[in-house]
């Protein structure tokens, strides 16, 4: 899987769990819980969707990686490898 | 034969817009069957029999805005006698579960398509572009329709809207407003608020899921929740109504629990028999709950009677929530965002991670020391989160 495929999976995920918002529209280094308004039940929900699409283990220490599209790319990324 | 009927949705609700039949005539009905959806101020509501039987003639068409109370269809109750013939004047929509909705008086929601989640982006679109949602394939969570299901000319169109169909913030403002204005009208409240340390909890809840897969895993929210249900046992005096000018006590714990729309807006529907649900549970009916507040489409038992309220400011927040009583009922919960404090533990001063609980309550009904009370009580069943 590329890091273009991964990013895709993530902005999908962030538009399914705020339907009402384009995350496209943000930075890679924006806070998600601040620019989308996201709160910690989608942030579970877009937890779950990640790992049901990319089969990866996503403990919940490490969520704080997860809190801006480029770091979740990163992560994904270096777990995926 | 009884009356199917618009029912009441909370204090702020005086009408509501038949927007969908789930069942048909003839179709037999139980007890908690969805039967129809209707449009109102807190989006997209799917209203449940309450009663067994057949269901009868339809006496609202659709499209219909009709007060609460207006009876919308007949249920024959087995023994009763044969349906009375249609009256001519009443037409029966053809085929209901499959037509759109001719758009008669200013609805101004799309119809979902029959049996499919459609999220509020693509509802929004599809309403102002006057698209069927029919035959769309959704990629969405479950296979809801969403905005990037709809075709590209009308999304190019998508961010000039302010609008929000399935849940209409100025209309939800309204109900809001008009609760929380006879709230603090004829409630008097009294206040109070309590240091909460959630240390214990948080690290109880963090070795939980730990061994846990993400669908698995437990919020703080589930919790608290879980632990106002639980204490509401021995204070009767907090779970129920006022009404008539009298309190009514309520045996069932229904928590009202609040749910933020994204862009503004509230609704707190209930997460039924809260009390008698596992942690887990508990957790699974709050995911679902949240899920379809955000969608539009709650069902009438869940706003029909909640007889609590919890609301809580989740992670991002501030320190302490003062909440206003959403009549009938006569207290509300809140909690605020846990944050690290320098606290004394056994002589020492210790970082803790700690939470203000606040309780609103009618002093027609208890007074502050039993609310106190009530709030130690939680604190407590928090203190041994493997009991909760």
């Amino acid at each position: 899987m590329t890091r273009e495929d991964i990013r895709t999976a993530v902005l999908e995920g962030l538009s399914n769990i705020a339907p009402e918002t384009d995350p496209t529209s943000i930075g890679d280094a924006a806070d998600l819980r601040e620019a989308l308004d996201i709160d910690s039940m989608d942030f579970l929900n877009f937890v779950i969707a990640l790992h049901k699409r990319l089969q990866v283990a996503i403990p919940e220490v490490d969520y704080p990686k997860l809190l801006t599209i480029g770091g979740a790319v990163d992560y994904l990324d270096a777990k995926l490898a | 034969m009884g009356e199917f009927v618009m029912p009441s949705l909370g204090a702020d609700m005086d009408a509501g817009t038949l927007t969908e039949w789930l069942k048909h005539p003839g179709d037999a009905i139980k007890r908690g069957d969805v039967i129809a959806v209707v449009e109102t101020q807190k989006g997209a509501i799917e209203i449940e029999a309450f009663e067994e039987g057949v269901l009868d003639r339809p006496l609202v068409e659709l499209g219909t805005k009709v007060p609460v109370g207006t009876p919308l269809a007949f249920i024959r109750t087995a023994g009763a006698p044969a349906p009375s013939p249609v009256p001519s004047e009443i037409k029966l929509p053809e085929t209901p579960a499959t037509k759109p909705v001719a758009p008669p008086i200013a609805v101004s929601v799309a119809p979902p398509a029959i049996g499919r989640r459609v999220s509020p982006a693509a509802r929004k679109i599809a309403a102002e572009h006057g698209l069927s949602l029919e035959g769309l394939k959704g990629t969405g969570p479950g296979g809801a329709i969403i905005s990037t299901d709809l075709p590209q000319a009308a999304r190019a169109a998508e961010p000039r809207a302010a609008k929000k169909p399935g849940i209409d913030l100025g209309e939800m403002r309204k109900a809001i407003a008009a609760a929380m204005a006879r709230s603090k009208r004829e409630i008097p409240h009294y206040y109070l608020s309590h240091p909460i340390d959630l240390t214990t909890a948080q690290q109880w809840l963090a070795d939980i899921n730990a061994g846990r897969e993400p669908p698995e895993r437990i919020l703080l929210a589930a919790l608290l929740s879980k632990a106002v249900a639980l204490a509401l046992h021995a204070f009767p005096e907090m779970n129920g109504f006022y009404q008539d000018g009298a309190f009514r006590p309520s045996r069932p714990i229904h928590l009202g629990t609040a749910i933020a729309i994204r862009g503004g807006g509230l609704v707190a529907p209930a997460i039924r028999d809260a009390d008698t649900l596992t942690l887990d549970g508990l957790m699974a009916a709050l995911r679902d709950l949240v899920a379809r507040t955000r969608a539009g489409r709650l069902r009438s038992s869940e706003l029909f009677d909640p007889t609590i309220t919890v609301s809580s400011l989740g992670e991002r927040g501030v320190e302490r929530l003062y909440g206003v009583i959403y009549p009938p009922q006569v207290a509300i919960i809140g909690f605020g965002t846990p944050a690290p404090l320098p606290r004394v533990v056994d002589g020492k001063v210790e970082p803790r991670l700690m939470m203000t609980a606040t309780l609103a309550a009618d002093h027609r009904v208890s007074d502050g020391h039993r609310g106190a009370l009530f709030l130690l009580e939680i604190e407590r069943r928090l203190q041994q989160p493997d009991t909760l």
